[in-house]
This record gives structure tokens, sequence and C-alpha cells, in this order.
């Protein structure tokens, strides 16, 4: 685990990075507007994955049910391998699909090399403490180590 | 009177409880919302519920953010809860109907709060979000404006229907009712199913506590048994009396409310505390007695 004080000298790939400032810099009530949008907009499984829950991992840290995986392109190196991510989770669960959200928009295409160096703490950067709570937060950081756990072991030779 | 008012008019305390169709008629008549209408308040597990549509002239109320003190494991104080209310144009003696997600749960939760700071006229709807959307009702993603009032700051009196740990170690020998899942109750599981980020250090229940899930209270469409169906599990199958000194508890007091609530209102028990610290304090508690 890394160290509290070291934990904020790991930068957040820069298209994480823009999604967390847009949150920190907004009031709560757009937070939840924000997450909202990003709960709307989770893409759906392509029709390889629908209907096929079983080949997804269930994180079970998330308040309402989430299933995910991870694809990793064929490359020469790490930084030549991008990652794709596929999430699932119902429309009563907005929060937790909110969540699935920000981490797709910010992750999916990028390469293994970038989504390893993700902090685990990034989930605690985005200022959504206050407006949805420390506990609900736990979802998140859950999901981030799951894909993580996922493309290590997709990478491995 | 169609079956759910002759249902509800059974309960001890028919007046805790509102069907969607009344609640429709009220909307209808234009008397939800505004200084002088009832309060419409959407009480949910997800905090993003309430915007993904909610019921015409609903407030969102949060226990995470609205009810519970930010820092110490505790609800707001008398000056928290009168600006929660305030804010959404509450009066005290406003007539304040509560629904949420997963049979209410959250809904309860926010009633037995509101009660702790002695709201008089704080309601039900009887099968909460679930049965409303079920029936094809509006639904709408607009939120409505209140114009804030004053709410008095009211001394929040835990003692007739909160208990803490000593009161419930005071209280070992007299009922206690385990609401958690069975694995919860035997010490199989250290957190209910599906919710890891709450376990315990130790599993197992209350020395003396009977294992009653509070499902057994819901029906398939969220809302609430019968009496005589309730009356059967709670007098009958479980011995206990509406005369009764008895306590509730879960894993953080959000499901016992439920059933706190049932016992209370539903089947008119006179003393029933709900446990908020629950499983989450008892069992990372140091030499409290459990029982496997």
């Amino acid at each position: 685990m890394t160290s509290p004080d070291r934990a904020n000298d790991t930068p957040l790939p820069s298209s994480l990075a823009e999604i967390a400032d847009d949150f920190r810099s907004a009031s709560n009530d757009l937070k939840l507007a924000l997450l909202l949008e990003f709960s709307d907009e989770l893409p759906a499984l392509p029709e390889r994955y629908a209907g096929h829950l079983d080949q997804l991992e269930r994180v079970d840290e998330c308040q309402s049910p989430l299933f995910l995986t991870v694809e990793v392109d064929e490359g020469a190196s790490l930084e030549q391998r991008d990652v794709h991510l596929f999430f699932d989770a119902p429309p009563e669960a907005p929060t937790t699909r909110g969540f699935a959200g920000i981490l797709h928009e910010g992750l999916d295409g990028l390469s293994a090399a970038e989504v390893l160096a993700v902090p685990d703490d990034a989930p605690m950067r985005f200022g959504l403490a206050e407006a949805v709570s420390p506990l609900r937060l736990r979802g998140m950081v859950a999901m981030l180590s799951r894909i993580k756990r996922q493309v290590r072991a997709k990478t491995v030779a | 009177m169609s079956t759910d008012d002759v249902k509800i008019s059974a309960y001890a305390h028919p007046e805790r409880l509102v069907t969607t169709q009344w609640l429709a008629e009220q909307i209808e008549a234009g008397h939800v919302g505004g200084p002088d209408g009832i309060a419409l308040l959407e009480s949910d597990e997800d905090v993003l519920l309430y915007a993904t549509g909610h019921i015409p002239g609903a407030l969102k109320i949060d226990w995470h953010v609205d009810l519970n003190d930010p820092v110490s494991r505790d609800y707001v104080d008398g000056a928290g809860f009168a600006r929660v209310m305030g804010e959404r144009g509450i009066r005290r003696d406003t007539t304040v109907v509560i629904y949420g997600d997963k049979s209410n749960w959250w809904a309860a939760y926010a009633l037995w709060v509101f009660s702790l700071f002695g709201h008089d006229d704080v309601r039900l709807l009887d099968g909460g979000r679930a049965k409303w959307i079920a029936e094809g009702r509006e639904v709408t993603r607009d939120v409505p404006t209140p114009t804030s009032v004053d709410y008095p700051v009211a001394e929040r009196d835990d003692a007739p229907i909160r208990a803490f740990k000593d009161d419930v170690l005071a209280h070992l020998g007299k009922p206690l009712v385990d609401v958690r899942s069975p694995g919860e109750f035997s010490g199989e599981l250290l957190h209910m199913p599906d919710y890891p980020q709450e376990g315990a250090m130790r599993g197992g229940h209350i020395p003396g506590a009977k294992s009653v899930p509070w499902a057994r209270a819901a029906q398939e469409d969220g809302s609430f048994k019968s009496r005589e169906d309730l009356e059967a599990i709670y007098l009958t199958e479980q011995g206990l009396e509406p005369t009764d000194d008895v306590v509730a508890y879960c894993r953080i007091g959000e499901r016992s409310s439920h059933t706190w609530f049932v016992l209370t209102h539903l089947l008119g028990f006179e003393s029933v505390r709900n446990y908020d610290g629950s499983w989450t304090e008892w069992g990372n508690a140091v030499r409290v007695p459990i029982e496997r």
C-alpha cells in the first residue's frame, strides 16, 4: 500500500485527472449531477458479454452488484498494450454505475502500464466523500483494485 | 374501501401508513408540497436513485449526508435536524410521508430518526418506490424548490426508542430480535451478503436473540404483510407480547428500523427500541457476550 503522504505524489493519468478536476471544482449538488451523467452514459455490455455475467468478475464491495471484466490488446510491451473495460450494473444502482462510468471514461483505452500506475487512492481524489459518504466510495476503490489485478493477471507472460 | 385500505385499517396505528393510491390522489389534488401541503421525502440506499426519477413533488433525504453526524458515529443534533427540515420547507406540524427503495428500509430508518426528534406526523408509503413504479405511476426528474421555513430546534430524545450498547447489556434476558440474515445470525457470515465493507471482528448474535429476518415482514411488492400475518410471525411463532420490552438490531440499525416500525406501529408494541450500534458495534466490541 502507498503511504498517504506519498500517495498524492503519484499523478493520475490525464484522462482521469480531468474528470477529478471537474468533480473537485463542483458543488455537492453538481457532483451528484455529474455522477448521474456518468451513470447514464455507462456503455452497455457488447454482445459477446451480454447475458454472460459468469464471464465477468463480481465486485462484492459495491452496495449493489457490479460485474466487470478487462481485455488487454496484444503488444510488445505494457506501454503498447491497450486496456478495455466492460461493466454491468442495474439501473436501480446509479451510484455504482456512476463510479463504473468514471473509471470507464478515465481508463478505457489507456495502456496496461498506465492503468497499473494509477494510484490506489485515486477514487479519494474526486472530492466525492462529502457528497456520497466515504462508505459508498469504497465500492469504487474495490473496482479499481479488481481492474488492476485483472490487468496484471492478463499481462503476465 | 380498497383491499389496501382494509389492510391498513387493521394495524395498531393505521395513521402511520399511506397507500400509493392515496398519495396519487393527494398529488392530483395539489396537496403535496407548498407551505401548507404534505411533505414527501424519498430516502434510498443509493444516493443517486432519487435523481434518476422520483414521485412528483418528492424531495430527497439521504441518511448518510443529511441524518448522520459527519464526524461522530451518531445522528445530527437538534440544530442539524432543524436545518434539514427547514430547508425542505417542513414545519413542526407538517405531515411528512417518506418512501424509498429496498422495501422502505431507508425510509423506515429516516422515519425512526424523525421520531427521535419527536416529529409528530410522519408516515411511510406502503410498498415504497418499487410499488409506485410497478404500478406504472408517474415519476419525474423535476426537483421541487421549496421555500425555507424555520423548524424549531427540538431536543433529540433517544431513550424511548433507541438503545445503546450498555442498555443492551442491561437488557440481556429480555426479548431481543435479530433481523439479519440467517448466515449473519449463526456467525457463518461476518457481514450481510453483498455488503462486506460493513463487517465485524466476530460473528454470531447477542445471547438470547430471536432470529426474525426483517424481510419476513414484507410482501413481494415491498409492502407490509397484513396484521394477521405479522402476528403469526412475531406473536404466535416467536412468542412476543405487545407489552414486552423489546430491542431490535441488525448491522447498522437500518433493517431493524423496519422491524421497529412493524412492532411499534403495525402491531402496537408499547416499548421497542432500535439498537443502531447493532452488529458493527457488538461484533467489534471487546468482551461482550456472543452466542453462536
